[in-house]
């Protein structure tokens, strides 16, 4: 019972949290802490199997193919906050409340009685009693599930699936279609520029340096210049000082650095797409 | 042991996954608080189960979540055919069948 | 035998079964109903031959009934009486109907009317038919209306009677909207089958009353029990009949359809006036002598009836311009003579068959003489456009006043015998009746004068691109068989022999004398018809008729121009009154009844209107209405458990 009432109040402010939230993905992380919170009570129930369920299928497939399917509608996408339709969130929260109350003030005045417990049923262990109930008693129940399983596998192929309707371009065209936007609106033919790279620092956000000292600004991702994180050469340069600073004496104050290669994670270019 | 405790979270849990499903617009979220309520009801069954001492309520907690898996699965196919077409997830925004 | 009061008797009907050449009563009927057949259903198929086809069955018959009519005459007197059961129409509860055929005296003469006039009809109507492309369908409706007749003037029973009847109305219908193209000829046909549909009403009534009475419709039964019904119910029976009779006979209320009827063809009209149709009235009066005889007040209103008409038809004829409707107007007044003889009692019958007889030979003449006069004046039916045919059309003018003579009553032409006998039959039966029909005399007299002046004499007045021309021979035969007819029908009075012939069915009379010899009775008849011709002389004959109509006329022109305002009647009393029961009818059932059914399918529609605004296509709405009825089921568990 205690990890009841310490797990009870985490469970309600997340799922609370899952209301008020403005993103999705918080909502899913949410959500994945309610999950795993539940597999916890399932274990304190006696019901190890449906606790590994719980983990494996919940929380390991279900809310990952929310977060895959998040990634996929786009991570930045946030809902507004004004209600279009008129009084629908006062009359949802007032039904809630209302609904809340009846469950609460209903199944509270509800006498159970002491609980039988599973420990008998369980005695030959949680998963081959189920075993037992789901081949023996539930059996058809089960073999239609595997009928809704498949089905709903070949219904999910089916809806994703996207019909190519032309011909896929070849290389060839794609080649073509680069010089004849080069000549209409002088679109850069080759790769973005690479952003700028310095040998002691992540320097994914901070765009490379033309030839004149100033930056190039299709060198960084557009993803972080939405974000707002982009960094000036300078900023970095100050950085790279105050760090100097700060371990004692460095030796070359203000000196940019050499060009030379930088850690495998920190290399890759964010090229960015074509479009 | 009384389990009453875990019906009312169970209770709680539904009701916050039903008001989320009236308020939120994003169709991912919502789809979200709908499993909130189906593992609310979950959890409702496991307690019964230990209730009643027999495992019918875990049998049925695990077929809902077969069934909630088959559902994520076919839901999110149909939210990613809609944002494809209309470039949106809000459930607000497909209400053309209407008046 | 019926003993009435006066010591005159009246036969009932018995007749004895059907036997030598009497066993072929049913082919007489047969044989126009198969032409009819063939040439309706044959379809094109029969275009060429169809004519002839259709002329010959009616011939055919009409040789079968001149056999037949000569078996009759070999048969002792109370032996004339045959019938022939074919087979049981139908038989319902108490109502046994069998196709049953009688052949009596009134029958034969009829038989030889119907078939000997119509036959005559046909073979004219090859001629005026003959570039006509729908002529093979004429002739299968002219045979319809000709077996209809026999079928009617045969019948042993009112229900067989009533389908001839019926039949009759059908083929005269088919017929006068012939010319259907002509949406005045479709009026025509529409006016005369509902008019008829009153008349029929009380025909049906009477039969229905004649079932509930005597439990039959035969003849024979009736005549045997009516003596055993009250005065009242028979009185009943009698108008019943009478309109009936009108409705057919297009007398006086009913007589609207009969000038209308002129937009058929004219051998139509010739068909309808002289053979069959209008006669019918006459046939059933005459053939219901058993229950006029009983109802005095019947008859009386018979007589009534009667002399309406023959006056009103006079006054027609005497003004309209246009030949078909003044010979329509003629045979309107003509008819009412034999209804007036028919009204009269057993005294009359025999006269009023004797006229019709006579009627129907030379009104027949006449109006195939005006077809024929129309045939050469390019279809022009306006009198006033004639004059001076008879240089053109010798032969159709010599026989059409064979016809003239006869009908205003010619000493020796058959017109002169047969109303001479009905004016003679009326004075002795009641003088101001008697000098009724002598006043119609004289009128007939002068509206046939004019119609031959205007026609054959005074002025030329048709147009240039106008050539009259004799009709052919095909026309010009029947023609003259029916001039000499017209001529010679006289005979059958000599020696009383129709009255003698037709005592079997009509009774014999306790002889009235008139109030005065006959002889005087003759020539004062003659002399009134005198003073009509003269008028007309005067009035016509010696002036220049104009080409157009003189409007500046006194009332009793116009009048008689509007025959006699009785459409304006029958618009004023039924059409008009009808007219605005519908339109109230209709807005009573658009308003109050579809308001009553369509107001509750309105509220809920309205209510629908404002309900549908729930229907937002907010998925999220519908969640919330889930949630209500969650809550309201929560609600109501919890309320039943708590208490």
């Amino acid at each position: 019972m205690t990890a009841f009432w310490i797990l009870a109040p985490i469970m309600v402010i997340a799922a609370l949290g899952i209301l008020f939230v403005r993103k999705a993905v918080h909502a899913a992380l949410l959500l994945a802490v309610v999950m795993i919170s539940l597999a916890v009570l399932y274990a304190g129930l006696d019901a190890p199997f449906l606790f590994a369920v719980q983990i494996i299928v919940y929380t390991g497939a279900i809310l990952m193919l929310f977060l895959f399917v998040l990634m996929l509608v786009g991570v930045d996408a946030s809902d507004s906050v004004v209600e279009t339709i008129r009084g629908q969130r006062v009359l949802a929260m007032l039904g809630g409340l209302a609904l809340g109350l009846l469950l609460v003030i209903g199944l509270g005045q509800i006498s159970l009685g002491t609980a039988v417990g599973l420990d008998e049923a369980n005695e030959g262990g949680n998963i081959q009693a189920l075993a037992n109930i789901l081949f023996s008693r539930y059996v058809f129940g089960f073999e239609v599930t595997s009928a809704l399983l498949i089905t709903a596998a070949v219904g999910a192929m089916v809806l994703a699936h996207r019909e190519r309707l032309t011909p896929k371009p070849t290389q060839q065209a794609q080649a073509a279609q680069r010089v004849q936007d080069y000549a209409e609106s002088g679109k850069h033919l080759g790769p973005l520029p690479s952003p700028g790279v310095y040998a002691r620092h992540n320097a994914v956000d901070t765009p490379a340096l033309l030839p004149d000292g100033t930056a190039a600004p299709t060198s960084v991702s557009r993803v972080l210049t939405a974000r707002g994180v982009v960094r000036s050469a300078p900023a970095l340069a100050e950085d790279i000082q105050e760090i100097d600073r700060q371990v004692g004496g460095a030796p070359h104050a203000g000196g940019r650095d050499a060009a030379t290669p930088a850690s495998t994670t920190e290399d890759a270019p964010a090229t960015g797409d074509d479009a | 042991m009384n389990i009453t405790a875990y019906i009312v979270l169970s209770g709680i849990l539904f009701t916050i996954g039903c008001v989320g499903v009236l308020t939120r617009r994003n169709a991912i979220v919502v789809f979200m608080c709908v499993e909130l309520m189906l593992n609310a009801s979950n959890l409702a069954l496991v307690a019964f189960a230990k209730q009643h001492g027999n495992l019918d309520g875990q049998i049925a907690a695990f077929f809902v979540m077969v069934v909630a898996a088959a559902e994520v699965v076919v839901g999110l196919a149909i939210i990613m055919t809609i944002f494809r077409t209309r470039r949106s997830a809000s459930v607000d925004d497909a209400s053309l069948l209407k008046y | 035998m019926i003993a009435l009061h006066g010591g005159e008797t009246i036969p009932v009907v018995d007749p004895t079964s059907a036997d030598g050449v009497f066993s072929l009563l049913w082919l007489i009927i047969a044989l126009p109903l198969a032409g009819a057949a063939i040439l309706l259903i044959g379809g094109k198929y029969t275009d060429k031959w169809g004519h002839l086809l259709g002329t010959a069955l009616p011939i055919g018959s009409f040789v079968l009934s001149v056999v037949m009519f000569f078996s009759l005459l070999g048969r002792a007197d109370d032996d004339r009486q045959v019938s022939q059961h074919l087979y049981t129409w139908f038989e319902v509860g108490h109502l046994d109907v069998g196709m049953d055929l009688l052949y009596d005296p009134l029958s034969a003469l009829f038989l030889l009317l119907i078939t000997g006039v119509g036959s005559l009809i046909h073979v004219y109507s090859i001629g005026y038919m003959s570039h006509d492309p729908r002529r093979r369908r004429f002739f299968g409706y002219l045979n319809l209306f000709v077996s209809a007749m026999l079928m009617l003037v045969l019948a042993e029973n009112y229900l067989g009677l009533f389908l001839g009847w019926e039949g009759v109305g059908l083929a005269s219908y088919l017929l006068i909207s012939f010319w259907q193209h002509k949406p005045s000829a479709a009026a025509a046909g529409k006016k005369a089958f509902v008019i008829n549909r009153v008349g029929d009403m009380g025909l049906s009534l009477a039969i229905m009353m004649f079932f509930v009475l005597f439990g039959s419709t035969s003849f024979t039964v009736i005549s045997e029990n009516v003596a055993n019904a009250s005065e009242t119910q028979v009185t009943i029976l009698g108008l019943l009949l009478l309109v009936g009779a009108c409705g057919k006979s297009a007398q006086f209320p009913l007589q609207a359809w009969l000038l209308d009827a002129m937009e058929g063809p004219t051998p139509v009209s010739a068909l309808i006036h002289a053979a069959t149709m209008v006669t019918a009235g006459v046939y059933l009066i005459v053939r219901s002598n058993f229950v006029f005889e009983l109802a005095p007040h019947a008859q009386t209103a018979v007589v009534v009836v009667a002399i309406i008409s023959i006056f009103w038809g006079a006054w027609i004829g005497c003004a309209k311009d246009d030949i078909k409707k003044a010979l329509a107007g003629s045979t309107m007044s003509q008819i009412g003579y034999m209804m007036l003889a028919a009204g009269l009692g057993v005294a009359g019958y025999a006269f009023a068959i004797f006229h019709l007889l006579m009627h129907g030979f030379f009104k027949a003449n006449m109006f195939l003489g005006a077809g024929s006069v129309m045939h050469g004046m390019d279809d022009d039916v306006d009198m006033r456009h004639y004059g001076m045919v008879r240089k053109a059309m010798p032969i159709t003018y010599l026989t059409f006043a064979m016809g003239y003579l006869a009908i205003i009553g010619f000493p020796g032409f058959s017109g002169f015998w047969s109303k001479d006998k009905i004016i003679e039959t009326a004075l002795a039966d009641n003088w101001l009746v008697g000098l009724c029909a002598l006043l119609g005399a004289g009128v007939t007299g002068f509206y046939m004068t004019r119609m031959m002046l205007m026609t054959f004499f005074t002025n030329k007045r048709w147009e240039k691109d106008v050539h009259p021309h004799e009709s052919p021979s095909v026309m010009t035969v029947p023609l003259i068989v029916l001039a000499a007819l017209s001529v010679l029908g006289g005979v059958l009075i000599l020696n009383d022999w129709i009255v003698d012939f037709l005592a079997p069915v009509t009774g014999v009379g306790a002889h009235e004398d008139p109030p005065l010899p006959a002889l005087v009775i003759s020539i004062i008849a003659v002399c009134v018809v005198a003073v009509g011709v003269a008028l007309a002389w005067v009035l016509i004959g010696k002036r220049d008729v104009p080409r157009e109509a003189p409007q500046d006329v006194s009332f009793v022109t116009r009048a008689g121009r509007e025959e006699v305002y009785g459409n304006l009647i029958n618009d004023t009393l039924v059409v008009n009154p009808g007219r605005h029961a519908v339109a109230g009818s209709l807005v009573l059932d658009d308003k109050v009844v579809d308001g009553v059914l369509t107001g509750g399918p309105m509220a809920v529609g309205a209510l629908a209107t404002v309900g549908r605004r729930v229907q937002n296509g907010y998925v999220r709405s519908y969640a919330l209405s889930l949630l209500a009825g969650t809550l309201i089921v929560v609600l109501a568990l919890l309320a039943v458990n708590l208490t």
